[in-house]
């Protein structure tokens, strides 16, 4: 029988990442920036971000200074000469009926991230480009089929990031979402709310046969609230356009929805024919200029990245390489566990806690890690009870049921143990007395350990600890426990 | 006092000064000249007198209080391209009937701050996109010289206000010779500054990288007061220049001596009306007997100037235009669709000029065209300018036609757009070089009709241009030459 011969596919999978810089003003006009869903639609705008005839842009600096900061934080070059360009094309969002973005000379080119795969390794991801543009108005359609447009977001400065095609699963494609976003959250120019679209990410998706060099038909997903779904629509995406060549199929160039319901992606409809947006340099703004020494100060003020971070943590604070990256992964959590340390905690303890415990609570909450700021336990509180484990005043599992306790109801663990009179039963007598009454209660059980059955020592120090509820400082209760069985030898 | 709107804006300001009439006094007396000219000019999209007569009011109680601000208590015509807050700015269109902008343009709250009196908002070509007001979505204004001809344009209905004595001096904008032009054909002054001079600010563009606020005047003294009080940097406008600004006054009258006087050979081809042609000569003359230095220099480009501006603004255009989608503001006509009204929106609200250009530059943008029109005409560019800067190494100025022939009569270029185009040809150049020009009466063809001379000086040396044009001024005539009303 000859062998049958089925093609092997990789994905090329390419991100286009929106993120909305967190600058005080819009990227053009001095309005504020402002939740756009919770502010009163159009109190946020003025004649320029309206498209009122006449007005002219003006650069926002922080806005340039921002985008500098992640073009270097990404390992890109810094142009010291870029250039606006207007993208042209109507719609009713888009006031002047150009977006003002940049084309040909973007800010920031030629770039890199390194991500850390499931097996231990790094791979390097290379950034085409990051560039400066201007946000779109937002609009609602109602169901009389009109449409209301809010201009609140309307010139919001925008940072639109685009990598090479070097993602290859869903796995890389989380990955590096995450550091990407964790990166922004460093820097402080991005929430990284995916959910409002503060943060808004789009993977370019197309397969090949193994060992191809060709790029294949490649589809664009979006509507992505959130990095998991960023990884679900790319694997699913992955795995529809494999059937669709399998089964004699052709993948069509398109942008799909993700329809977070169904767990799949759906052609989006309503989308004009091919744009031919006649990008030409914008004339109201002059060349944008950078001076070396500008972009030497910007990178000399930047914030520890998380990359140096866990190398830190690993050298002077003696983690683990997996305790590390775990903590830097978020700046939140490195904030919390960094506040933690300076109370006086052991880092190593602090972040053994950390990770096992308190994670598991708020996993079992539904909470994300990254949201650790918004829980109850304050890092002083965490570092407190560590300390009443240590003193031995408690032992390691009241610490977890006094850690449950701060978790749902917040609150200092020195009262909480004080509160439910939680602390350990160090006193011999009370020990001893407790002691003997197990063992006489339980003369087979003792009889067997005196016939050499060892094991059955830890069922009666268990009987003990729970005649104690549990309370009983192990350590003494140990050697005392151990010398009662001894003596009813003689 | 039948005669105050026969004064300068010089004279006016020391009669205003010296007490011997009131700014309301004067405002009043254009406000009259306008009531009986206008059916005859139509240079007026929208006469402000109530906005008049109160600046006057408020100029006049300046003045009583010893203010001797130059501009103050002085009137001016607004080129309805130039946004007012509160008061209709239509840029003579009917896609902007009825928009009220909510601010003024830097150079018009300039003059306000300096105390002058807007009269009201002058007729223009739609956009500014002509050479006649013939363009304009709602009247064509009338040269004053002669009413069966056009003022010129697109700023013509500032031109024929300053021309006819409606107004001492007027605001236009110069896009492609947009003051120049009709200052030649109404025979008055106007200077379209260096590219960035003057904020754009209000300014409701037309070309972004080619658009100048520029100044008319019935002299060189009062259109350089007036220049004075508008130009310099605005933050409002990235592109205006942080240069300061010279006195032109005092510059203005350091005389032609030692001055070098560039006559570009190309200026002086076929085409030239023999009498334009000729009053031009007799005025480079005339510099020389002021002690000017005149040699002949050579601006070899300028045959491509018309093809490369008519892309360069066009494509501009294209895209500046997008926004009137009536979406947000003006006239809008509701369809079934969005992209129904929006053609709809569009298709009855642009003139047909208007459409034709963003034809034009939607065409010189189009994936595939680009790199042979648009940016072809952007290199070309380059050329032109580095042509001035060839010729400024050896000369202080160039002198030349503003125009190929004086004022034509209504009608008679509609019919074929190239030829109106190229009555831009002697100005455009100085757009696309973004140097400084300037456009004085030098004479008269034999139906009566103003020829212009224009003078060209480089970047920021609009006080040269206001020193040549002074000392011709001081020797001739021709600027105190009124047509009769």
């Amino acid at each position: 029988m000859g062998a049958t011969t089925t093609i092997k596919y990789e994905p090329v999978i390419g991100l286009e990442i929106h993120a909305e810089l967190l600058t005080n003003t819009k990227m053009f006009c001095r309005c504020p920036v402002v939740d756009p869903t919770i502010s009163p639609p159009n109190t946020a705008v003025c004649v320029v971000c309206t498209g009122q005839p006449g007005v002219l842009p003006v650069i926002n600096k922080r806005a340039v200074e921002y985008a500098i900061m992640v073009g270097l934080a990404l390992n890109c070059e810094i142009r010291e000469t870029s250039i606006f360009a207007r993208k042209n094309y109507f719609y009713p969002d888009l006031p002047k009926g150009y977006q003002i973005s940049q084309y040909e000379y973007p800010l920031c080119i030629n770039g890199w991230l390194d991500i850390e795969l499931e097996n231990g390794q790094t791979k390097r991801i290379g950034i085409r480009r990051a560039h400066l543009e201007e946000d779109t108005a937002k609009n609602t359609h109602l169901n009389d089929g009109t449409s209301l447009i809010d201009f609140n977001r309307s010139g919001v400065a925008l940072l639109e990031i685009v990598t090479e095609p070097d993602l290859r699963s869903a796995e890389e494609v989380e990955a590096f979402a995450r550091k990407l976003r964790a990166i922004l959250q460093y820097l402080g120019v991005n929430n990284g709310d995916m959910s409002k679209g503060v943060l808004r990410m789009e993977p370019n998706i197309s397969v090949r046969p193994i060992g191809s060099d060709e790029l294949w038909t490649r589809t664009e997903v979006k509507n992505l609230n959130s990095i998991r779904n960023v990884a679900r629509a790319t694997a699913y995406e992955i795995e529809r356009q494999i059937s669709t060549y399998e089964s004699g199929g052709q993948v069509i160039q398109q942008t799909m929805g993700w329809d977070e319901l169904r767990q799949i992606t759906v052609p989006q409809r309503g989308k004009e024919d091919a744009h031919d947006y006649r990008y030409f340099p914008e004339p109201d703004l002059p060349p944008l200029q950078v001076s070396h020494e500008w972009i030497e100060e910007i990178r000399a003020k930047m914030p520890e990245l998380p990359d140096v971070k866990r190398q830190r943590y690993m050298d002077e604070l003696g983690l683990g390489e997996y305790d590390a990256s775990v903590l830097v992964a978020d700046r939140a959590i490195a904030e919390w566990f960094e506040l933690a340390v300076s109370e006086g905690g052991d880092p190593k303890n602090l972040a053994n806690w950390i990770i096992v415990e308190m994670f598991r609570l708020m996993n079992k909450d539904g909470l994300e890690r990254e949201q650790i700021s918004e829980i109850k336990i304050q890092p002083a509180q965490l570092v407190a009870l560590i300390k009443l484990v240590e003193d031995r005043i408690i032992n390691n599992n009241t610490a977890k049921k006094v850690l449950a306790t701060m978790y749902a109801e917040g609150g200092d663990p020195v009262e909480i143990v004080k509160a439910q009179g939680l602390a350990q039963e160090t006193d011999s007598s009370v020990l001893q007395a407790a002691i003997e009454q197990v063992l006489d209660e339980n003369p087979d059980e003792v009889q067997r350990w005196l016939n050499g059955e060892e094991k059955v020592e830890k069922f009666l120090f268990g009987q003990v600890m729970r005649a104690l509820k549990g309370k009983a400082d192990a350590q003494i209760l140990g050697p005392l426990l151990n010398t009662a069985l001894r003596n009813r030898h003689e | 006092m039948t005669t105050l709107t026969a004064l300068s804006l010089t004279e006016a300001r020391a009669g205003l000064q010296k007490g011997d009439f009131t700014s309301v006094e004067l405002t009043q007396a254009y406000l009259d000249r306008i009531h009986a000219l206008e059916p005859k000019i139509q240079a007026f999209l929208n006469v402000t007198t109530d906005h008049a007569l109160a600046s006057a009011k408020s100029a006049d109680q300046r003045l009583q209080q010893g203010d001797t601000s130059p501009l103050l208590g002085i009137p001016v015509a607004i080129k309805d391209v130039l946004t007012t807050k509160d008061i209709e700015t239509t840029c003579a269109s009917k896609i902007l009937k009825g928009y009220i902008p909510p601010y003024t343009a830097t150079s018009v709250q300039k003059l306000f701050d300096a105390g002058m009196v807007m009269l009201g908002k002058t007729n223009t070509d739609e956009f500014a996109m002509g050479s006649s007001t013939e363009n304009s979505g709602y009247f064509t204004t009338r040269n004053p010289w002669d009413v069966e001809r056009v003022p010129g344009g697109s700023s013509g209905g500032s031109a024929a206000a300053v021309a006819s004595q409606m107004a001492p001096v007027a605001l236009g904008t110069d896009t492609g010779g947009s003051v120049r032009q009709p200052a030649a054909y109404c025979g008055i002054v106007a200077v379209k500054p260096t590219y960035g001079r003057v904020s754009r600010y209000g300014l409701i563009a037309f070309a972004s990288s080619l658009d100048s606020v520029g100044v008319f005047g019935q002299n060189i003294e009062d259109t350089a007061l007036v220049l004075q009080a508008i130009a310099g940097h605005d933050p409002c406008d990235s592109t205006s220049l942080l240069a300061e600004v010279p006195d032109y006054l005092t510059e203005m009258r350091k005389g032609l001596e030692g001055m070098r006087v560039g006559v570009p050979k190309e200026y002086f081809a076929d085409g030239l009306q023999p009498e334009v042609a000729a009053a031009v000569r007799a005025a480079i003359d005339q510099f020389e007997t002021l002690g000017a230095d005149v040699r002949e220099v050579s601006l070899p480009n300028s045959e491509h100037a018309i093809s490369t501006y008519y892309l360069i603004a066009t494509a501009e255009a294209s895209s500046n235009l997008a926004r009137y989608d009536g979406v947000r503001y003006g006239a809008r006509k509701n369809e079934s669709t969005l992209w129904d009204t929006y053609r709809a929106t569009r298709g009855q609200g642009f003139g047909s000029e208007v459409k034709r250009r963003i034809m034009l530059g939607t065409y010189a943008l189009s994936s595939g065209y680009y790199d042979a029109y648009y940016l072809k005409a952007q290199k070309v560019r380059t050329l032109i300018k580095s042509d001035f800067d060839r010729a400024f190494e050896e000369v202080d100025i160039i002198l030349g036609p503003t125009t190929p022939s004086t004022a034509f009569k209504i009608g008679e270029k509609t019919d074929d757009p190239l030829e109106m185009y190229l009555s831009d040809i002697f100005t455009v150049t100085a757009n696309l070089a973004g140097v400084c020009a300037l456009s004085l009466p030098c004479g008269f063809d034999n139906q009566g009709l103003p020829i212009g001379l224009q003078i060209h000086a480089p970047f920021l040396q609009e006080a040269r241009l206001f020193r040549a044009g002074y000392a011709y001024q001081q020797a001739t005539k021709w600027h105190q030459q009124h047509p009769t009303l």
